[in-house]
């Protein structure tokens, strides 16, 4: 908790950044916004003012400082326009309406942790047979190193029409995309974490008799606990992006999908509590990881 | 039918090639070590080849890798566009300028225990969000061309290279940073002659992380909009051509891109940090 002040700080620096850019972003539509009004701005040409710089604009036009934090579509949202977004798209619609973020947020979510599921344990099964077949484990693994270099999030959109032109559609394509994405972190930890037992420990086990199968239940296994939980947590992770990327080309809404279509009708605070949302989803599915970390390690006797 | 019958004959023999290779006497020699692998890719592409071929899958849904390496080879000149456009000036301008301000950033943080413990836990955290989805966001403030794109990479780059750099600034034991004061040394001799060189394995590792983030950054923010050329433009309307060869052609590109980038770093690892124990065979 000695560090809770200088996080606190450092927040609030951030937010203060934040309250302090939104003039310099949003002036010029503003300034258009008021002379329509009627209001009288210096220079009074949109063109003119088009070339200045913003800078300049907010400190000639001092006056319009209150009205950028409430521009009904800014470049830049302030914090508060965020924050009463999200409230009136989470707590104020029916979780079932379109509207809705949770709604949306439920499909993300559900997207992520079906994926992630599946690519976790296609991942656990792929690092057992590495850690048990030599062949397997020499022609498999420098594979499973070097697909790690590619940016494997391109084939995100290919995948998705390609499922759906064999009949697959809904959760399933954003599933498959997410499970590939955490799947490749859980084969390289998991293959590391059943590895980690050290040669005195395999010995003794041999000493004990202990054929294959034991020495895997009750040494290997349990040894790779700490490994585990720390490619789930980097997995989770890479799930969510998976689930999010997936969305872009189906339409069939998501955080993805509002942070598109915010993208093409330039709703800006549409885009910013989807992606606050999507936040707040991956980080606490990362603590709930954690947490379940550090409960699992305690009873093992680990930490 | 002939053919699918050939690929699972292909698949069972270098099957039993392999674990003969992998458990014979020479399993350990390097050479070995590069052919597995080979015969297991090798085996891949011959495998979906045929199988492509012998049940007549439609292109929509898979290419065969033949109709994918004649794409590749005829729309060279295409590819080498995108590749400039998202890997040359979107990719790589982000990956320097992120990677640059995460390191001076890091040793503005080293030295300033406020901000380490108020920046590194909120950088921990931000490494691990989908930070991908700023894309929009930056995509409508820095319009349609390579700066957006540039922008996406360096947001992405910045937490993970932070947090690395960071840690292995902290590498150094008290034992090396007393000698240093023994010597008389201040704070800027010893981070450049101890720290810096301690840390190099720790901000390698973030620069080789990074590698993969910034390609997917790029990629990903063309999918918000794009100038008509660039990997991620290319991808998102040959899927919606149904040009499925276009788009593995572009996958073909990305993946070589991206080992390419990756082993560069790698080398350039291997040749500034030989001293250190990770390196020695």
């Amino acid at each position: 908790m000695r560090n809770a002040g200088p996080i606190l700080a450092v927040v609030a620096a951030i937010f203060a950044i934040w309250y302090a850019a939104v003039p310099f972003m949003n002036v010029k539509e503003t300034l258009t916004d008021l002379e329509r009004a009627g209001a009288v701005v210096v220079p009074d040409t949109p063109i003119e003012r088009r070339d200045a710089s913003s800078i300049g604009l907010v400190l000639s036009n001092s006056f319009a400082i209150p009205a950028t934090y409430a521009q009904a579509r800014p470049r830049l949202p302030a914090p508060h326009q965020v924050a009463q977004d999200l409230w009136k798209t989470t707590v104020q619609k029916n979780i079932t309406s379109k509207r809705s973020l949770i709604y949306h947020g439920w499909i993300t979510l559900s997207a992520t942790l079906l994926g992630f599921a599946l690519g976790t344990g296609a991942g656990i099964l792929l690092a057992v047979g590495i850690v048990h077949s030599r062949a397997m484990d020499m022609s498999v693994m420098p594979w499973a190193i070097v697909s790690q270099t590619i940016p494997i999030i391109a084939l995100a959109p290919m995948i998705v029409v390609v499922l759906y032109s064999v009949g697959l559609q809904g959760l399933l394509p954003k599933a498959v995309i997410s499970a590939y994405l955490s799947f490749f972190p859980v084969v390289v930890g998991m293959v590391k974490g059943l590895r980690s037992p050290d040669q005195m420990q395999m010995d003794l086990l041999k000493t004990y008799h202990a054929n294959n199968a034991q020495g895997f239940w009750k040494l290997r296994l349990p040894s790779s606990t700490p490994y585990l939980f720390a490619s789930l947590k980097i997995g989770v992770a890479a799930a969510m992006v998976g689930a999010i990327v997936a969305e872009l080309p189906v339409q069939g809404g998501g955080l993805g999908n509002r942070m598109l279509t915010g993208s093409y009708y330039g709703q800006m605070v549409q885009i910013w509590s989807a992606l606050v949302l999507a936040a707040a989803l991956a980080a606490s599915l990362v603590l709930l990881i954690g947490l379940a970390q550090r409960l699992a390690l305690k009873r093992m006797g680990l930490t | 039918m002939i053919l699918v019958v050939l690929a699972l004959v292909i698949w069972v023999s270098m099957w039993v090639l392999n674990t003969r290779l992998a458990n014979g006497p020479s399993a350990n020699t390097r050479a070995i070590g590069l052919v597995v692998p080979a015969i297991f890719g090798f085996t891949i592409l011959a495998v979906w080849e045929l199988l492509v071929r012998g049940l007549n899958v439609p292109l929509v849904i898979l290419p065969a890798p033949s109709h994918v390496l004649s794409t590749f080879f005829s729309e060279i000149p295409t590819l080498w566009l995108d590749l400039q456009q998202t890997f040359i000036k979107g990719a790589l301008s982000g990956y320097i300028i992120g990677c640059g301000a995460a390191f001076v950033m890091a040793i503005l943080v080293d030295r300033y225990g406020f901000l380490k413990r108020g920046l590194l836990p909120v950088g921990n955290f931000a490494a691990a969000l989908p930070i991908v989805g700023t894309a929009p966001i930056l995509v409508m403030w820095f319009g349609f061309d390579w700066q957006s794109k540039a922008a996406v990479v360096v947001v992405m780059v910045f937490f993970p290279m932070l947090v690395n750099t960071v840690a292995g600034l902290q590498e150094t034991t008290s034992m090396q940073r007393d000698l240093m004061r023994t010597y008389g040394a201040g704070y800027w001799p010893s981070l450049t002659k101890l720290r810096l060189p301690a840390a190099m394995p720790f901000i390698f590792n973030g620069l080789k992380i990074s590698t993969t983030l910034a390609l997917i950054g790029a990629i990903v923010a063309e999918f918000f909009g794009s100038p008509t050329m660039g990997m991620g433009f290319r991808i998102s309307t040959s899927v919606g051509q149904l040009a499925l060869d276009m788009v593995w052609a572009e996958i073909v590109v990305a993946a070589l891109a991206g080992s390419a980038f990756y082993g560069v770093v790698a080398m350039a690892e291997k040749s500034l940090t030989y001293w250190h124990p990770s390196q020695r065979k």
